[in-house]
């Protein structure tokens, strides 16, 4: 039962983070229809600049804003300079750019910062909790895992739900021309939008960082996982992407635990299939599929 | 003046040989119309004479190829689409444009958000569209066909215009109800003085309303008359108008 336990805090604690992915990813599905690609490269370009900061000297916490910041210009240069580009052309022509990006992403930090995966501090202590003179395997550091996320995910449920930002942002990601029809600068909301989704990717960089170390290629796994906990909840769909990590979160956890941490990337791969299979359009997406 | 600082203009707006071309098909030819405050003109012709490319061009969704629009003194063409509502033009797209994932009242919001239209602007529009104030927390998609009309022109207006492009407003609605949209059409040019140009297939019910009636046929105007005499005019009606 403790092992069960264990298991079940664990998969809360990471699910969230891929959570924290899924709605990155989730938030420029809905806007541009694109899957971006780039976006486990983007994460790892901030986590690594958020890591030179602390690494020269800063807290933590300055590595932390710089990384969320950095994210923030980084969403709205790939929008502008190269999403904007492909808007209008067939989907297979944004899919290449976001690959290319990716690839162009992860040479570049290699180039700069090294091939060597490094580590990277959490923000809490990792040690696990003590219950009832038992060590669970769940640490303040999860804990600020879980609260931040959660948080960020308030956050951003007020700004689209409770602004005019918000109701802009959903108009133009809705329907673009009768937005601009009604005086929305839709050009503009999705500059914001990649913006806002390349900032949640960043805090999803920092928060795994210490889980996974950082280096080019070591949050591939974790954009597929962010990928899965997307269709899984419907990638039309941010609560879907926010139950969707916490559901993959768990089972992963589970498979690791029981049946071992080789695994994992199987079985994430296994559920993507049956989702697509069964319910493609996630379990929270609002959209019909249709046979033709 | 608007929140942007741009100014909403007033007066005629006048479209002067307007050429809008789809690659090599020329679907709007050389049309020269004005509409005044106040007035209703109906444009009228069959499917695909390009009466909804001429309301996409006055609103430079589309480029003109040639011609002038202008509203007052200023010209529209040329203008980014989300200007042109600031300069006073409200579109109100075919097939309503009502946007179904947000509520009635989000959509009313939106009408008015790039000059923050205060609550009151709503208030308005819920006493002139009473069904919408009863509906106002239902996502739009709930909407009958007659009260997303109601609920787009009404977003429409909530910009304060001073010209309004209605494109097909009783298509798919059923007669009591398009008869309904029609006349609330009649009161806002009335009472708001408001330039109204409006694109209809049904050509009796446009004609019953409007001042002038400008006939499109493959995007050139074969006729441009007052309402009355269109109506009147037999050739015409059993030729382009199919009543």
């Amino acid at each position: 039962m403790t092992r069960f336990i264990d298991l079940t805090l664990n998969g809360i604690s990471t699910g969230t983070v891929y959570a924290a992915v899924a709605l990155a990813l989730v938030l420029i599905w809905r806007s541009t229809r694109i899957v971006n690609f780039a976006q486990g490269g983007m994460l790892m370009f901030t986590t690594f600049i958020a890591s030179a900061v602390i690494n020269s000297g800063a807290s933590y916490w300055v590595g932390f804003v710089v990384a969320l910041l950095s994210g923030l210009v980084l969403g709205a240069l790939v929008e502008r300079l190269l999403i904007r580009r492909v808007a209008g052309a067939p989907p297979l022509n944004a899919v290449i750019v976001t690959l290319g990006l990716l690839i162009l992403l992860e040479a570049v930090a290699g180039m700069i910062w090294g091939n060597t995966p490094r580590s990277f501090p959490p923000a809490f202590s990792i040690r696990g909790y003590d219950v009832g003179g038992t060590r669970v395997l769940f640490a303040p550091n999860d804990t600020f895992i879980v609260l931040v996320v959660i948080g960020v995910a308030a956050l951003l449920g007020a700004l689209f739900r409770g602004t005019a930002l918000g109701l802009r942002m959903r108009a133009s990601a809705f329907a673009p021309e009768v937005a601009r029809l009604l005086g929305v600068r839709v050009g503009r909301m999705l500059t914001v939008g990649w913006a806002l989704a390349a900032l949640v990717g960043s805090l999803a960089g920092v928060l795994v960082a210490p889980s996974v170390f950082v280096g080019p290629n070591q949050f591939d796994p974790i954009l597929v996982f962010g990928f899965t906990a997307a269709v899984l909840g419907g990638l039309d769909s941010p609560y879907g992407a926010a139950v969707g990590g916490v559901i993959l979160g768990l089972a992963l956890s589970y498979v690791s635990g029981y049946e071992g941490a080789s695994l994992v990337t199987l079985a994430a791969l296994v559920i993507l299939l049956a989702v697509l299979m069964v319910r493609p359009g996630g379990l929270f997406s609002t959209t019909r599929e249709r046979r033709v | 003046m608007s929140a942007t600082g741009e100014q909403a203009q007033t007066g005629v707006l006048e479209v002067d040989g307007l050429c809008t071309d789809y690659g090599p098909v020329r679907a709007v030819a050389d049309v020269t119309l004005s509409v005044e405050p106040g007035r209703v003109t109906a444009v009228l012709g069959a499917n695909g004479a390009g009466k909804t490319t001429l309301l996409r061009t006055i609103s430079c969704l589309v480029p003109a190829r040639e011609g002038r629009v202008r509203l007052g003194e200023r010209e529209l063409l040329g203008s980014a689409v989300e200007d042109v509502v600031r300069r006073g033009v409200a579109h109100v797209p075919e097939g309503r444009g009502v946007i179904g994932e947000l509520t009635t009242e989000e959509n009313l919001r939106l009408g008015g958000l790039w000059r923050g239209a205060p609550a009151e602007d709503l208030d308005e529009v819920y006493e002139l569209l009473p069904a919408l104030r009863e509906r106002r927390r239902q996502p739009a998609s709930s909407l009958s066909g007659g009260e997303r009309q109601m609920l787009s022109i009404g977003r429409a207006l909530v910009a304060r215009p001073s010209v309004l492009l209605l494109d097909e407003p009783s298509l798919g609605l059923a007669p009591l109800i398009s008869a309904r949209i029609m006349e609330l059409v009649r009161r806002l040019a009335n009472e708001r003085q408001l330039a109204v140009l409006l694109v209809e297939q049904n050509a009796r019910s446009a004609l019953a309303i409007a001042d002038r009636g400008v006939v499109l046929n493959l995007g050139r105007v074969v006729a441009d008359a007052d309402a009355s005499e269109l109506a009147d005019d037999e050739d015409m009606r059993q030729a382009y108008l199919g009543f």
